[in-house]
Formats: structure tokens, C-alpha cells, sequence
């Protein structure tokens, strides 16, 4: 069994990573996830781990350096933020295409500019299309998990993507909370050895990777990577049920809450979704009818699984975290919405843009969207489609 | 009159004896000294503690991105030549991110100054290695020590045929004073790099360290900064004595001067001329 330890996002982040003990980390420090290689570091000279710490100048060499020992055929992770991450973003796209498994910790922060160092979502979601897996986290103990859990999805095999997994900046990362190591040689034997497909390494078989691709075969690849995607799904469940086999902890793409009885609901990511669920407990006493939903994966989107699990309710909230300016709403709700096009009966959904730049959210922004939903799911009428929440008028 | 009230911003959020506030008391000096106004001033910084600088100092600011404060100052003189543009950020906003800019700026010549708060270390995100870091400098991250040999601003600049090459001392105030003045009268792109002592992240780098080292060029009669190669030796110099003054000027031309469409003064000023524009259109219609 694991141990009960009190510590922050970050820490627990970089104790994941000591047990991962991946071959090459390589990073370039920005707050709020510069703890996280701090720490690392730490580990790094006192012996716990083999890993090959790569210092570079910039986000961008970080990535590059890492897309190199991934290559190699290395184990390979980092940690950014915000700008660090959007520096990276050419990057990024070359480590998904050349279908490199590299795990990143994204501690969520606001994209400048107006500079801004709190968590919100504008980063990540900014990558939601370079071909990385990503999740969301609640609290350190789920980093913790998801990252661990990274590793192994991403190497897959037919997936052989790179991963994400966010953490709200400062809300989660310099938070302490009680959490849940596994022990060392859990971890371990959990992910076993990395023995990729195709290392740059392989002297015996010599490979070109990330060549001139034209008309000619791009478009195969680019069909390839979305294939590598949907399988992804697959993996994802199956890491988490193996997870749970070692941790006790149960994942999937998303985790409901109260809401196979409820009316209407809320679905949030990140650490909003524990102020989310103490304001569902609140109603609930009222005898409101409302529930949960927390998003854990949105990248494989879970279509199918959203579509059944949300069909039933009348009106549904979707918290975004981060704008899509001049978009149908944030990008959780424009593929929330998308989901649900295609049922016979389908919730009203609303849109509520909140917390950019760490703007707390607090227990009444959340019970003012309670009330939208009743007098929706009343009136059967949406007053505003996308509503900014948690700012001044 | 420009007096160094006018020039008071916000209150100052550096550690207790950060080489950053006489930096920002020379600057101030300066503008007074060569009576710039706050409105014909446009400060550009980065991000790090350096680039908080334009925060305390009342003027026309444009806040950037780590690395990217150069292009940004490039800009806004090419467009407007009547601003007097300084940039202000520290060494691994300029030299490790920024170091492509950098070059790039110096080649291109346009009439800025770049100051450069160099304290060998990132202060922002709490001591870690920065491209100025001495090998064997040892930080959270580099346990080991740092196994890099260190970037050498001086050195490079020179290399580059920079237009205007300075190094200051941050605890020398009066004599960085005049070289910031110096570097902001000079035409052409002109650089000082600004020894800074970081009481908090730089444990060897103190005070007392650059005391003992420091010397004015001048002391060193043979010295001529029009020399390029004797300025390169000079830049060599690191160690038992530090050499800050100004290592290296020329008078190549600036960017501005070069291109035509700036010769008739700044392109604010400039008439578009819509007449001849429509004569153009109308070819096509």
C-alpha cells in the first residue's frame, strides 16, 4: 500500500516523476511549474533517479531536446506553463507526428498578455490540437495519478502519442493537501521498461524520422495520428484499470457525480470541480436536482461516453476555463455541444467563461449557474448562451 | 525641466540591497542629466526582476515577452525616431532567450540602448543557472555546478561590430550614470551590461566580489575603444580584475539612415500621400 504524505501539486508532481525515473527530463523554468524541476533536480543529484537533466535556454529547446531522446528511444518528460508551453507549440507538433510518447506536466497558467502568472486553462487549451493526449486534473493526489498514468498511454502500443496532464496553477500546485505515493517499486513495476519501436539508436535498423512529406503520403500520416487517437481511448481505460488494480484509485475519461437522478448538471475540469461539487451538495439538501460531471480526458475527446452519460439531463452548464474569442463559446463547450448534436433529446447547453487568470471561483458564481439552469430547464428557454462568470459588469 | 520626481513610479518590489535600484537610480540620473521627459521616453522590457524596472519609473512602457523585448523597441523607433527608446531586462531575458534577438538587433543597428541587468542568475523563478552564470556556479538545479562555459556579452558584441559596447557596475552609480548617458547620446545601437550583485540567488558574485575586481578602463592609458581587437582583448578580462567603461564604439550607419522611406522623418509624421496611392489603384481598375 502507499503512504499518506502532505505536500503540494508541484512536489507531488516531481515525487511521480522520481519514481517514473525517466531517462532524459530537459526544461527551461517558468512559474508556476518551476518547482517542479527544482525539485526534480534534487533528486537528480541525490542519486534517486538515472535521469539525464538537459538545462536549456528556452521552452522550445526544452521540447527539442526532449523530442531528441524520445527519438533516441528514451523515456522523456518536462514541465511547463502558459508561455513556456506556447513556445513550445511548433514543437509540440513535431513530437506527435513523429509519434514520440512524451509526457509533459502542464501546470495551468494564463497566457500573457496582460502577463498573468495564475491558473487558468488558456495555455493547454491553446495545444488542444497538436496531437497530444490531455488531461485535467482536480487535486495533486489526481497529477499525481494522471501523470503516472501518462507514461503508459502514450506508449501504447498503435497509440505512440505524446501526453499532457494539466494541474491548476498555484490553486493545485502550491496547495498542500494529503495525498497517496504508491510505493517506489510500485510505480516500477507498474510502467516496467520502455522498449520503443523504432529508436534512432537501432544501429542494426537505421530509420529517417520527420523527412519531407508531400502530397504524397502526409495525408496517410496525418489519418494515422487521428487512428493513434481513437485508440488512445482504449488505452486510456485500460492503464486505468490496471491503475487501480496497484492504487485502489478508479479513472476514466471523466467521473460523474450525483447525476444519473439529476435534472441538470455542471461539467467542469480542474480543480473547480471540488467547489463544484461541495455547491451540488448544498442544492441536493434543497432537493435541487442537480449533478456533476468532471472532465478528466479531452483529448481523445470521449464522445460516445459523454453523449450517454449526459442524454438524460434537461439543462447543462459547461465551465470553461480559458476563451475561444470569436468562438461559439470556450472549446469545452463548443465540443460539448457538438457532442450532444446528434442525440434525439438533448440537454440545453450553456456556456460560462470563469476564473481567467486565477480568478477565484466561489461557491455563489456556481449557485447563480444553478439557478440559470433551473429557470432553464423551467422555461425550457436560454436567456444567454455563453455568459462571462467571475468578472465585473 | 525634467526633475527625478517625474520620473517616480510605483513602489519598487526587489529584494533588500538588489543591484536593481541603483541601476534604475543611474537611469533616472541620466534622463534627468540629459533632460528627457517622460513622454518622449518609451521604456521596453521582457520579463524577469530586471524587466519590472519600467514599473518603478514614470513613462511610456510596453511590457513584452521573455526574450522578445528587443524586436518590440526596434519597432517603435524605426516608426517613431523622435522617441528615445531604452530596453531594460536582465541576462537570461536577453542573452539565453533572447539571444537570437539580440545579435539580430545588433546588426541591424537601429538607435536604442540595451540595457542588460546582468546578475548571472534568473532571480524571477528563484536562482537557477542563467546564460552569464561563471562555470561551477551552483544552484538547486545545477547541483553539480554549471559545466557551460558562460556567454560573454562583451566579447560577442564586439564580435558583431556592435555600434556602441559599455559595461557598467551597479554599485559604481555615478561613473554608470555617464555611460548610460554615453549610450543614449551615441548613435546607433548601443549596449551596457550592467554588473549586478543578487544578495538573494548569486551567493559568488557579492558586492564585495566586484569591489575587489572592478576598474575603470580609463586607468589603462593605452586603451583606445575605437580598437576592435584591443576591445576584444579587454573583453577577454574576467577574473583577478574586471574591466567596466566603454570597450567599443564606431560610427557605422543606423538602420533608420539606411532605409528611404525614413530619410523624410519619422513615419508618424509622414503625409501617405493618398493621391499617388489612388493613381497606383486605378492602373489595376
Amino acid at each position: 500500500m502507499g503512504k499518506q504524505v502532505a505536500m503540494t501539486g508541484n512536489i507531488a508532481v516531481a515525487n511521480a516523476m522520481r519514481q517514473i525515473n525517466p531517462d532524459v527530463c530537459a526544461a527551461y523554468p517558468i512559474t508556476p511549474s518551476t518547482e517542479v524541476m527544482q525539485q526534480f533536480a534534487s533528486f537528480v543529484a541525490d542519486g534517486k533517479v538515472d535521469t539525464e537533466l538537459v538545462t536549456v535556454e528556452s521552452e522550445h529547446s526544452a521540447m527539442s531536446a526532449g523530442i531528441g531522446a524520445a527519438a533516441a528511444g528514451g523515456r522523456v518528460m518536462t514541465a511547463t506553463s502558459a508561455n513556456g508551453l506556447a513556445l513550445m507549440w511548433e514543437m509540440l507538433y513535431i513530437a506527435s507526428g513523429n509519434r514520440l510518447p512524451i509526457a509533459m506536466m502542464v501546470i495551468n497558467r494564463a497566457l500573457s498578455a496582460p502577463i498573468n502568472i495564475h491558473g487558468d486553462h488558456s495555455d493547454e487549451m491553446g495545444a488542444r490540437d497538436a496531437g497530444w493526449i490531455q488531461m485535467y486534473s482536480e487535486n495533486g493526489q489526481e497529477a499525481y495519478d494522471n501523470i503516472i498514468q501518462a507514461i503508459l498511454i502514450g506508449e501504447s502500443e498503435g497509440v505512440l502519442l505524446p501526453a499532457m496532464v494539466g494541474m491548476d496553477g498555484f490553486i493545485i500546485s502550491h496547495s498542500i493537501e494529503n495525498l497517496e505515493l504508491l510505493e517506489d517499486k510500485q510505480v516500477r513495476d507498474f510502467l516496467g521498461e520502455f522498449k520503443p519501436k523504432h529508436p534512432l539508436l537501432n544501429i542494426n535498423k537505421p530509420i529517417t524520422m520527420g523527412p519531407l512529406d508531400l502530397q504524397d503520403y502526409y495525408s496517410e500520416h496525418k489519418r494515422q495520428q487521428a487512428q493513434a487517437m481513437q485508440k488512445a481511448k482504449a488505452a486510456i481505460l485500460k492503464v486505468a484499470k490496471d491503475y487501480k488494480a496497484v492504487s485502489g484509485r478508479e479513472y476514466g475519461f471523466f467521473e460523474p457525480y450525483k447525476l444519473e437522478d439529476a435534472d441538470i448538471g455542471i461539467l467542469t475540469l480542474g480543480s473547480s470541480a471540488g467547489t463544484t461539487r461541495f455547491v451540488v451538495d448544498l442544492m441536493r439538501e434543497k432537493g435541487i436536482k442537480v449533478g456533476m460531471i468532471k472532465l478528466r480526458v479531452f483529448r481523445p475527446f470521449p464522445i460516445e461516453e459523454l453523449q450517454q452519460a449526459l442524454s438524460h439531463l434537461k439543462a447543462l452548464a459547461v465551465m470553461d476555463r480559458s476563451d475561444s474569442f470569436g468562438a461559439a463559446g470556450g472549446p469545452v463547450f463548443s465540443e460539448v455541444r457538438s457532442a450532444l448534436y446528434d442525440l434525439p433529446a438533448r440537454p440545453k447547453t450553456v456556456n460560462y467563461i470563469y476564473g481567467l487568470g486565477g480568478r477565484d471561483l466561489g461557491i455563489s458564481p456556481i449557485e447563480r449557474v444553478v439557478k440559470d439552469l433551473q429557470e432553464i430547464h423551467q422555461t425550457e428557454k436560454i436567456k444567454e448562451l455563453v455568459t462571462h462568470l467571475t468578472v465585473r459588469e | 525641466m525634467a526633475t527625478m520626481e517625474d520620473f517616480h513610479g510605483v513602489k519598487e518590489v526587489w529584494c533588500p540591497g538588489c543591484g536593481n535600484f541603483s541601476i534604475l537610480t543611474s537611469l533616472k540620473k541620466a534622463l534627468v542629466e540629459l533632460q528627457i521627459p517622460p513622454e518622449k521616453l518609451l521604456l521596453v522590457s521582457g520579463i524577469g526582476q530586471a524587466s519590472k524596472l519600467p514599473h518603478s519609473l514614470q513613462c511610456n512602457f510596453f511590457n513584452g515577452l521573455h526574450g522578445r523585448a528587443l524586436p518590440a523597441a526596434m519597432a517603435a523607433k524605426v516608426v517613431n525616431s523622435e522617441l528615445t527608446v531604452i530596453v531594460t531586462h536582465g541576462d537570461g531575458d536577453c542573452y539565453g532567450e533572447g539571444g537570437n534577438h539580440f545579435i539580430h538587433t545588433i546588426r541591424r543597428n537601429v538607435d536604442i540602448t540595451c540595457i542588460v541587468h546582468d546578475n548571472k542568475v534568473y532571480g524571477l523563478t528563484k536562482g537557477q543557472a542563467s546564460p552569464t552564470s561563471d562555470m561551477g556556479f551552483k544552484t538547486k538545479v545545477q547541483t553539480h555546478g554549471v559545466i557551460l562555459n558562460p556567454l560573454n556579452p562583451i566579447a560577442l558584441a564586439i564580435s558583431l561590430d556592435c555600434s556602441f559596447v559599455a559595461r557598467g557596475y551597479a554599485a559604481d552609480t555615478d561613473y554608470l550614470t555617464e555611460l548610460i548617458k554615453k549610450a543614449m547620446t551615441h548613435k546607433g545601437f548601443s549596449l551596457v551590461d550592467i554588473l549586478q550583485p543578487c544578495p538573494s540567488f548569486n551567493k559568488v558574485n557579492t558586492y564585495q566580489w566586484y569591489q575587489e575586481r572592478v576598474y575603470h578602463l580609463e586607468e589603462d592609458r593605452e586603451f583606445n575603444p575605437n580598437d576592435q581587437i584591443k576591445a576584444l582583448q579587454k573583453a577577454g578580462e574576467w577574473g583577478q580584475r574586471i574591466p567596466v567603461g566603454v570597450f567599443y564604439r564606431n560610427d557605422r550607419p543606423t538602420f533608420e539612415e539606411q532605409i528611404p522611406a525614413l530619410r523624410d522623418g519619422p513615419l508618424w509624421k509622414q503625409d501617405i500621400r493618398k493621391n499617388l496611392v489612388q493613381e497606383v489603384i486605378k492602373e489595376f481598375y
